[in-house]
């Protein structure tokens, strides 16, 4: 089975997503789960669509994509985390 | 490369009538004082109506608008008090919105990078504390060194 892949997409892929990445990265980590974590803009992940497990992302996706999305803004405001690990977890595992 | 705040860059009080006028004023001053392009604002504009960035953080709400990165000059962050709290939209919703008393007016220069200043400004925004001083503190120069020191940025 090729390996599974996280998108973690905001609006412009500089600043909240780099902020989400790290927590994904860490998260997974933590629980042993292989996984490549790429960061991008949400307008790029159509590109992605065809290899992604998950999309995680802070913003609004302007379309439904094949992958299932998990919302981190609780990473953001650090409440609740512990519902999106979970949730992004259970894609995962 | 070094993000810059310095007091020129906050902007404490400031009024407006709307979320769009108090925008404008904070990215008008970031493009008066070098750090962004004269494009800068129309993009911030345009990004806050299809990407949202309040936060509904406790005991104020704040907002973190940025835009593209080549609509930047040099890394700056600039932060406006305002003397009315406007509301934002929460990020990653549609109409759902927060009264937001501080924002944080990012410019960036570089894709993926800055992470550990993200993460700092990211753990400020979920202090208390620190929001309490950020919306009481009258001396422009005393919230410079604050954030200075908990971003772990130079003088």
């Amino acid at each position: 089975m090729a390996e599974k892949l996280v998108l973690v997409a905001c609006g412009t892929g500089i600043a909240t997503s780099t902020v989400v990445c790290k927590r994904v990265e860490e998260l997974l980590k933590e629980n042993h789960v292989s996984a490549k974590v790429i960061q991008c803009k949400i307008s790029e992940v159509g590109s992605y669509e065809d290899q992604a497990t998950l999309l995680v992302t802070t913003t609004i996706p302007p379309r439904e994509y094949k992958m299932p999305l998990v919302k981190a803004l609780n990473y953001l405001t650090n409440m609740n985390t512990e519902k999106t690990d979970k949730e992004i977890l259970d894609v995962l595992k | 490369m070094q993000v810059t705040v310095n007091e020129k860059l906050i902007l404490l009080d400031l009024m407006g009538k709307d979320r769009e006028t108090l925008l404008g004023k904070m990215a008008d001053n970031l493009c008066e004082n070098g750090f962004v392009k004269n494009t800068y604002k129309d993009a911030i504009l345009a990004r806050e109506k299809i990407f949202p960035t309040g936060l509904p953080t406790q005991p104020y709400g704040v907002a973190i608008p940025h835009t593209d990165i080549e609509h930047v000059n040099t890394p700056a962050i600039s932060i406006a008090r305002f003397k009315e709290p406007v509301e934002f939209t929460i990020m990653g919703e549609k109409d759902v919105t927060v009264p937001v008393k501080l924002a944080f007016m990012l410019a960036m220069k570089e894709k993926h990078t800055q992470l550990d200043m993200l993460q700092k400004l990211m753990a400020v925004l979920q202090n208390e504390d620190a929001l309490n001083f950020l919306a009481a503190e009258q001396n422009s120069v005393s919230i410079k060194t604050f954030i200075q020191e908990k971003l772990d940025l130079k003088g």
